[in-house]
């Protein structure tokens, strides 16, 4: 099965206007030696209801957050997605265009990008927004690496919180693996970053400091006092924040935080196993920050009617003008997943914004309460947070995730992995999503999940 | 398409109280004692987002969409894009929720269906390149670079040669290229192209030598050419003990006719986007995975899918790995696309893909060339660039001037402005999946407008919602958000003023 068009006819009259024999012949370019003389080892061609059927057997083999309440967090979060998101993101005219180079022909996805950075900046408290990175690891990378140069400390020294994603802190190293900084992590015992523990870190070597809240274990982090410090040296301030968190808590911006970094997956976009998903950035209205800043823009201006309208703007950054001079080699982005979160936003409003975190929130906390009755659990910390929270469990935690799906959800993030001192912790993230009837569930069939028994 | 209320932004549709979506009450008890959220972290108010009914929000989206060109509704040839057909049924699938409703952290034996597909993705991808280790992670073209240039970097440190600093790049090359290779921490030389278009030989040998890493070739290259030389070229490289790395942004020419790991390249990136059809999105997502030689698979991200007896899972315990490129596993709905892609294809299907698209490019370069000038000689791969130097010596028209009358004619403008290397450059690629009649089409659309009135041409787009739009101004005056009337602008002034002579360069992204 094929999407080809041209009949063997029609082949044969192309054939026959450029004077060749076969198709064979306009492929002379390409030395015998290195010709491949035998098909592809792939399977062979299916039609589209053997693989429908292949591909179903394939979806169904997978334990799906449709199926079991979703109680999982770490970075991807099982939020409500309103119908009207996926209504619009699958209009074709969207998701079968290309990146906008030609203004007139593109006015669609070019005002939708407008919008995506203004929503971003509304909801940040920044003055700029970029059109878009690939999900919030390379983000945070990007952000440094803006930090870097805003500040000309290029062999300076990076900061980033313990806990801060550490899958970003990952990303972050391995893109700055072979330049001449520096990066250090600052232990957080406690689940959160001490900021006599930063004061004590900082010095005028310090480029950039990266905080998350809530963090990784779900905590508020002190992102006034954070930022605040990190000025007193010169360095830049990121954060990165929950976008739905910030129907209810303090923005970045009126924090005082330089860059702004987030994933946008809760904002409409499907789990998906990981992605696509949606790096967003926004950062300080300065001349500094802008010429530094990675990816797409687009500006508003007027046509040669005097119309108001939008275009692909401050190119001279990018990396097909300034080659290896560019700020960032980022170019593909993930424009669609803008859309979405545009629509998402557009849809809740601000009033549903705060409703959606207030829920999530007042769940959050009634299944804290709820689990740290279970027998031997009990809250790792003692720090505020939003929806997710890290439970102390007597005993390993890695069978847990099993255990709790046989028994109908998808909960326990196991911490070990990342912190051996955690090893007998989890975290689990609530939704709005979640019913009471569902938390209260998940509470028994914790109590049911015993614990191996000690040595 | 001409709707006027689609050109309001969402924000000047806003009327305070009106709402789309609305929650369920909390069925949970009140809060304990304790507030669950400490004041000093609450926001006075919720961020001062529009307010729009659903109705309000779907019109708007919905006329929005009409003001684009896309490859459902338009002919698309955008050179180094590959902007084809994408299939229905792709959306079907990744729709499903045992997919879509995953998450990143299930339990292994949760996700053995997915893991499948994307193990399997990873063999597929492997053959089809004659690199067999795969990373499906780069989440687009310009990333998976960044991981080859990082894996390069890895495996030559490991090897004790810190001292190989230099990364080689045809002057024809993509932007991303010498971005990338400055990013992972390498100095960037440009190797010149012949007037054929070809890597000028007697350039790149002296340009060789003990300092360099990695040259970085795309082939077929920018202008539709394949190198012949490319067999002489990746051996002196290995000569040198330097790696060849394969900008794959090209592949759909040569699926199942050449390998890039058969001629002689170490690593390469795909594009699933343009070669396996993932759909563009307005700009993404893509999807970039890395393939590369045998050697160099200890060096690939953290986690890769492997495979045990029967069962699937993330390998993440590669103690040489450069680390991780993307918080999870990569654009896993596009590399769904690109599997269903494959499977639907099979082997001759993937190789017709290519054959087609090569004599769709021929085709429609034979007849454009009756109109403009196409300074290399054929016959092209699957993309071609053509010159209106001519027109521009003798009637002031410029390539930008016919791109944008072809918007007139219901077509999307080539790439213009790229590759660098030739004047007035637009760069043409039909893709296989369009017909003979499309193609007749274009090239007596161009024939048409060429000889239309000069100042008709420069004046162009005539049709279309918006025309000409002021880049200039939207450069020195950055407008970058919608503010309240009012409300000052704080945008800064420009960081950089747009290069002179260049009206607007439309690059092929990878």
């Amino acid at each position: 099965m094929s999407y080809l068009l041209n009949t063997a006819e029609e082949q044969q009259a192309m054939l026959a206007y450029l004077g060749v024999p076969s198709v064979e012949e306009l492929f002379v370019a390409v030395p015998p030696e290195v010709r491949l003389r035998r098909p592809l080892h792939l399977p062979p061609a299916l039609t589209e209801l053997e693989l429908h059927r292949q591909v179903e057997e394939l979806a169904q083999q997978n334990a799906s957050a449709a199926q079991y309440p979703c109680f999982l967090g770490g970075g991807a979060y099982d939020h409500f997605i309103p119908a009207v998101v996926d209504a619009i993101a699958s209009r074709s005219e969207y998701y079968t265009a290309y990146t906008p180079y030609q203004a007139e022909a593109s006015q669609g996805t070019l005002q939708v990008i407008f919008e995506y950075q203004t929503l971003m900046c509304q909801l940040t408290g920044l003055g700029v927004a970029n059109a878009s990175l690939y999900e919030a690891g390379s983000g945070v990378a990007e952000a440094v690496l803006m930090a870097l140069g805003v500040t000309g400390r290029q062999d300076g020294e990076v900061l980033v919180a313990e806990t801060v994603h550490p899958e970003y802190r990952r990303v972050l190293g391995t893109y700055l693996a072979n330049l001449p900084c520096s990066l250090r992590v600052l232990p957080a015992p406690e689940g959160f970053l001490d900021p006599d523990d930063l004061q004590a870190a900082l010095s005028d070597r310090t480029a950039a400091v990266v905080v998350q809240s809530p963090n990784f274990f779900g905590h508020l982090e002190e992102v006034a006092d954070l930022a605040a410090a990190v000025h007193r040296v010169g360095g830049v301030c990121i954060a990165v924040f929950d976008p739905i968190s910030l129907g209810l808590l303090r923005r970045p911006g009126d924090c005082g935080v330089d860059i702004a970094v987030a994933e946008g997956q809760g904002l409409g976009i499907p789990l998906g196993y990981g992605g696509p998903y949606l790096g967003i950035l926004a950062c300080r209205d300065e001349p500094a920050y802008l010429r530094r800043l990675p990816g797409r823009l687009v500006g508003q201006t007027t046509d040669r009617h005097g119309q108001r309208c939008w275009v692909l703007t401050l190119q001279t950054r990018e990396q097909h003008i300034r080659r290896e001079k560019a700020t960032s080699n980022i170019c593909t982005n993930q424009g669609l997943m803008a859309l979405r979160a545009s629509v998402y936003l557009t849809a809740l409003g601000p009033q549903g914004l705060r409703e959606t975190a207030e829920l999530c929130l007042r769940k959050a906390h009634y299944a804290a309460r709820r689990l740290a009755d279970v027998a031997g659990a009990e809250l790792r910390f003692r720090r505020p947070f939003f929806k997710e929270f890290t439970l102390r469990w007597p005993g390993p935690t890695d069978a847990l995730p099993q255990q709790l799906r046989q028994r109908g959800f998808l909960a326990a993030l196991p911490l070990g992995r990342w912190f051996p001192s955690l090893a007998d912790c989890f975290s689990l993230a609530v939704t709005e999503k979640r019913t009471r009837a569902e938390i209260d569930a998940l509470a028994d069939a914790l109590a049911h999940c015993r614990p191996p028994s000690r040595p | 398409m001409n709707n006027v209320a689609a050109t309001e932004l969402i924000f000047e549709l806003s009327q305070p109280g009106r709402r789309c979506h609305r929650l369920p009450a909390c069925d949970v008890p009140p809060e304990s004692p304790e507030p669950d959220l400490p004041e000093r972290y609450r926001a006075a108010a919720p961020p001062p987002l529009p307010e729009v009914g659903e109705v309000d929000l779907v019109r708007h989206y919905v006329n929005l969409s009409t003001r684009n060109m896309s490859i459902d509704t338009h002919f698309y040839p955008l050179g180094s894009c590959t902007m084809k057909y994408n299939p229905k049924r792709h959306e079907r699938w990744a729709a499903l929720s045992g997919f879509a409703a995953l998450h990143p952290y299930q339990d292994e034996e949760s996700v053995q269906g997915i893991l499948r597909l994307l193990y399997e993705l990873q063999e597929f991808l492997g053959e089809i390149s004659g690199l067999p280790a795969v990373s499906l992670q780069p989440a687009a073209g310009a990333q998976g670079e960044l991981t080859a240039l990082l894996i390069a970097a890895a495996y030559f440190r490991d090897q004790g040669q810190t001292h190989r600093r230099k990364v080689l790049i045809p002057d024809s090359a993509h932007g991303t290229n010498p971005a990338s290779a400055t990013l992972a921490g390498f100095e960037t030389v440009t190797v010149k192209s012949t007037p054929q278009g070809l890597v000028d030989l007697t350039d790149l040998r002296s340009k060789l030598g003990p300092d360099v890493a990695v040259f970085m070739i795309t082939n077929p290259n920018t202008l539709g050419l394949f190198e012949r030389q490319i067999r002489t070229i990746t051996d002196w490289l290995h000569e040198a003990g330097a790696l060849v790395y394969l900008d794959g942004a090209n592949m759909n020419a040569i699926l199942g006719i050449t390998r890039p790991g058969d001629f002689g390249a170490d690593m390469q990136h795909y594009n699933v986007h343009k070669t396996f059809t993932g759909p563009h999105g307005g700009g993404g997502p893509g999807s970039g995975p890395v393939a590369v030689r045998d050697f160099l698979a200890p060096y690939l991200p953290v986690p890769v899918v492997v495979r045990e007896g029967e069962r699937y899972r993330l390998d993440y315990h590669r103690p040489k790995s450069i680390g991780k490129m993307h918080t999870f596993y990569g654009n896993v709905g596009i590399l769904l696309r690109g599997y269903c892609y494959i499977r639907t294809l099979g082997p001759d299907g993937l190789k017709q893909v290519s054959e087609q698209a090569v004599l769709n490019a021929n085709y429609l370069r034979a007849r454009v060339a009756q109109v403009l000038e196409v300074p290399h000689p054929g016959p092209c791969m699957h993309e071609f660039v053509a010159s209106a130097r001519k027109l521009l010596r003798e009637k002031k028209v410029r390539a930008m001037d016919l791109a944008k009358r072809l918007l007139d004619f219901g077509i999307h403008a080539p790439t213009v402005y790229f590759p660098l290397v030739v004047p007035e450059a637009l760069m043409i690629e039909p893709t296989e999946t369009e017909s003979k009649a499309t193609l007749d089409a274009f090239a007596d659309t161009l024939a048409r407008i060429v000889q239309e009135d000069p100042d008709f041409l420069r004046a162009a787009p005539h049709t279309t919602p918006i025309s000409r739009p002021d880049e200039v101004q939207a450069v020195k005056q950055p407008i970058l958000r919608w503010q309240p009337s009012g409300a000052s602008s704080s945008s800064p002034p420009a960081p950089a003023a747009p290069a002179a002579e260049t009206p607007q360069v439309v690059p092929a992204a990878s």
